[in-house]
């Protein structure tokens, strides 16, 4: 079979054990953009009854909430039911969008294990893009099937199950093996190998057997760990790595270790075979971290003009506000029949100031501070290590401040993107530490980075701010070609558009004497320049800080 | 499956448990946060404290479990006077509860239908002498934290909103969980919980092995589970009463009042909240564990969960705050 073929197989499977206990094994995450494809897929599973919740949905629809009409009507309180008040199965589109406060209420309420089926439509087009990690954690299935769906791809239904799958007997030694596959794979959670578990029920169940076998450890095994895995394990089992014959799991496992290491075996070397092709790129080490990226969330600002809307709050309308009607109404609501007796000629509703509610919204909106470090030869000589320390220095004010940070270091021909936006300080200080120096000193090219990174993010809605710690001894031009003036020139040029952008830069000389050329190429800029020889870190942070505040 | 996870059957995790128990020992100490990885058992662990407390006397209709008649808010119409027995309450505030749900409010069913103006108690009133649970406390909304901030200090709710006017006793033990991932407590807050412990993974596969076994037995053979944890249960919660009584004697030698301000000198944290907590949940522990007299190992096993997170924070110390108190608390008692 071949690989795509294969990844749908196994999305039917997924999706035939969904349908025969969605509450039970709590939902599915699955990677596709809207296509014909995928409709069909979702077709699949219309008997479960589907109700589809967006990313700014409101808590009242969820939870449920006063139903203003029918109380007045009634007089009498009525309220409405959210969508989460009974067991059910939820679409949620656009799910890596889903901001993490929905996050964690949706997952409070599958924590609740009464039943809740959530189905995470994940759009994501890039790596980082995905489901907020609090979901994506209780969603047992990933389904990202690759390529075109095969012609005679379906799904067969396994009908009513005869047997429950709670009921399904699993001997110690079952969830043993799980766990155990867990840990190989580098998975922290102990929620994974429960969740294994449970899908390892359900197919003992649609096959009508009562305690659980090979085949379905291996099945669950299959669907739940490949995309969690955050290393490979080790070939040949060692002591360090938590072997199927670990001698610390007590006497009970010693007696069967031998039985067992074969299908342990068997287990891993299923597993390893659905690894994603690109897993080592995106390995992390193990136990020294996680992913980056996430749900991409910058730091919120909450106002009252755009963004997601918040729960309204009391306050007067001063013209520049938003008022929110419905909860202004509902504040005046309750006060009708006291008012009407009061002034018994008014007609209409009686609404007080007081009663008036405004309109709060949520608005994601961050600095993100671009490092453009020279690491040419000329630099590395005398500066570099000072230019390292201060951005150290500099990630420091960054994190107080909630800013992120990416870092671009140029050098040679090229330019690099060592770290992509991000608020992890330890991951910046590493990538940072092992920053190499030496070559030529392709300024434009560092710059044109700067720039597609910039006009990137600032359409994610982050604020972007330039900085360029360099000697301004540019020497290589945009097409490669070692040429000084050309450089130079280049270098300008990208200057002029970054100014076109209105794009905040600061640029930092790191070279022994102050630089003419540099100072021009911060006018180009529209930007500040700091002429820093002999410098300490200490003196170009506060210059920066000094800088940027002003 | 509504009934909680027993408290007992929760495997590893001894910092947790143990701050847990001790606000159980005495509220005072000023509730507990826990902060950790996901799937790492938080939740479960404070849902499972509910089963843990031994039930109060309150009055019968009063809504915020008053202790004597007396002390009934003057707004609460009574129905029966008579003290009954119930459980501690453990209030969960859910992340996307409104101003009116936790303070109270206007009780929208009598004004409309009868004109009345009543007022309809929030979360802050039923969780009076109890606890009160917020998950992801990290991602609470700004507004509600302050409210929380200011009802935590005083102990008293003060509703004037909606021409109410309405005061109410508030005293209740917080208890926070989260995932630092998803974003950062403020100071204020974070400085309002007496305790804090992170709670990881456990590396051990046998203990790994005994939590999903132990889940699993809970799902599949759920009676005869909680009947053979209940039991363990019912143990902590004696010693815990056992604990309460002994506490108020407890003698506390100058040596060790000395050794907690020069751990708090050495480790630099603001305020005195740092020394109170420290000497409040050192005497919990010795009553827990039955001793008549604090000593030098009491402050050690407490200081880093009372500690850890009053530091002021080095953005780049990649080794976290919990490993500061400890190497601090080896120089300074030695």
């Amino acid at each position: 079979m071949t690989p795509d073929a294969d990844s749908w197989a196994r999305a039917a499977l997924c999706l035939r054990l969904l349908l025969s206990a969605p509450g039970y094994l709590a939902g599915a995450s699955i990677r596709m953009r809207a296509s014909p494809d995928r409709d069909r897929l979702l077709s699949i599973l219309q008997p479960l009854n589907m109700r589809r919740i967006h990313p700014s949905i409101s808590d009242e629809q969820l939870f449920g909430g006063l139903d203003l009409s029918a109380t007045l009507n009634y007089s009498q309180v009525i309220e409405n039911k959210g969508i989460l008040s009974d067991p059910r199965t939820m679409v949620v589109g656009m799910a890596e969008r889903c901001g993490g406060d929905l996050a964690a209420k949706l997952a409070h309420q599958m924590d609740r294990d009464i039943g809740h089926c959530l189905i995470a439509l994940d759009e994501g087009a890039e790596p980082d893009e995905t489901l907020p990690p609090a979901l994506a954690e209780r969603l047992p299935f990933h389904i990202a099937p690759e390529g075109r769906m095969p012609k005679d791809w379906r799904v067969v239904p396994a009908g009513t199950l005869s047997v429950t799958p709670a009921a399904v007997s699993a001997s110690a030694t079952d969830a043993e093996t799980l766990v155990l596959l867990a840990a190989q794979f580098g998975i922290d959670s102990l929620r994974v190998p429960l969740m294994a578990l449970r899908v390892a029920r359900v197919h003992a169940a649609t096959h009508k057997r009562t305690s659980l076998e090979q085949t379905d450890l291996e099945v669950a095994a299959c669907l739940v760990f490949p995309h969690r895995a955050t290393r490979l394990p080790q070939a040949e089992p060692e002591n360090e790595a938590p072997p199927p014959s670990n001698p610390e799991t007590g006497q009970e496992a010693e007696s069967d270790a031998s039985s067992r290491m074969p299908e342990g075996d068997m287990l891993v070397e299923a597993v390893r075979a659905l690894l994603p092709p690109d897993l080592l790129a995106g390995l992390v080490p193990a136990g020294t971290g996680r992913r980056t990226g996430g749900d991409g969330a910058g730091q919120k600002r909450k106002g009252n003009r755009r963004g997601r809307p918040l729960p309204s709050r009391p306050g007067r309308l001063d013209g520049r506000s938003r008022i929110d009607l419905i909860a202004t109404l509902r504040a005046a609501a309750p006060w009708q029949p006291i008012r009407r007796e009061a002034q018994p000629n008014t007609p209409g509703l009686l609404i007080r100031p007081s009663d008036i509610r405004l309109k709060r919204y949520v608005e994601q909106s961050d600095r993100l501070l671009i490092f453009t470090v020279d690491a040419s030869g000329s630099a590395a000589v005398s500066r570099l290590n000072e230019a390292k320390g201060a951005v150290e220095l500099l990630l420091a004010q960054a994190y107080a401040a909630r800013d992120h940070v990416a870092l671009i270091s140029f050098r040679g021909s090229t330019a690099d993107l060592l770290l992509p936006p991000t608020r992890s300080l330890v991951q910046t200080k590493r990538r940072l530490a092992s920053l190499p120096g030496g070559g030529g000193t392709p300024l434009a090219t560092g710059l044109q980075h700067a720039l597609a990174l910039a006009t990137q993010t600032r359409s994610k809605g982050l604020t972007p701010t330039l900085i360029v710690l360099t000697d301004g001894r540019a020497n290589i031009a945009l097409d490669g070609s070692t040429n000084r003036t050309q450089a130079m020139e280049d270098a300008e040029q990208m200057a002029h558009v970054f100014r076109a952008h209105g794009i905040q830069t600061l640029v930092i000389d790191m070279s022994a004497r102050p630089q003419a050329t540099l100072k021009a190429l911060a006018g180009q800029f529209d930007g500040q320049y700091l002429p820093l020889p002999r410098a300490d870190a200490q003196a170009l942070t506060g210059a920066v800080s000094a800088a940027l505040q002003g | 499956m509504n009934t909680p996870f027993p408290f007992s059957a929760i495997v590893g995790q001894e910092a947790m448990k143990q701050a847990m128990v001790l606000t159980a020992v005495d509220p005072g100490i000023g509730g507990v946060l826990v902060f950790g990885d996901r799937g790492t058992g938080k939740s479960t662990a404070v849902r499972a404290l509910a089963a843990l407390l031994p039930p109060i006397r309150a009055v019968e209709s009063c809504p915020v479990n008053s202790a004597k008649s007396a002390e009934c808010p003057e707004w609460a119409e009574l129905g029966s006077k008579k003290l009954v027995s119930r459980p501690t309450p453990v209030i969960d505030l859910p992340l996307g509860a409104t101003e009116d749900r936790v303070v109270g409010a206007l009780d929208i069913e009598r004004a409309l239908t009868r004109g009345e103006k009543a007022f309809e108690p929030g979360l802050l009133a039923r969780a009076n002498r109890g606890y009160l649970y917020i998950d992801e406390v990290n991602l609470l909304e700004d507004h509600i934290v302050d409210l929380l901030l200011d009802v935590a200090q005083s102990g008293e709710n003060v509703v004037e909103r909606e021409g109410l006017s309405i005061r109410h006793a508030a005293r209740f033990v917080l208890v926070g969980s989260g995932n630092p991932e998803e974003g950062e407590l403020r100071p204020q807050l974070l400085d309002r919980f007496g305790l804090s412990v992170e709670v990881r993974s456990p590396n051990d596969v046998t203990e790994r092995v005994e939590v999903i076994k132990r889940r699993d037995a809970f799902e599949t053979d759920h009676a005869a589970f909680m009947a053979h944890y209940s039991a363990e249960d019912a143990k902590i919660r004696d010693t815990i009463l056992k604990a309460r009584k002994r506490l108020p004697k407890i003698a506390t030698p100058d040596a060790i009042l000395e050794d907690c301000a020069a751990l708090c000198i050495a480790l630099g944290s603001d305020g005195l909240r740092g020394e109170l907590t420290l000497l409040r949940t050192a005497r919990a522990l010795a009553a827990y564990q039955g001793r008549r007299k604090l000593s030098r190992d009491h402050l050690r096993a407490v200081a880093p969960s009372a500690l850890s997170h009053r530091l002021r924070r080095d953005p780049l110390d990649e080794a976290g705050s919990g490993t500061r108190v400890l190497r601090t608390v080896d120089e300074v008692l030695g």
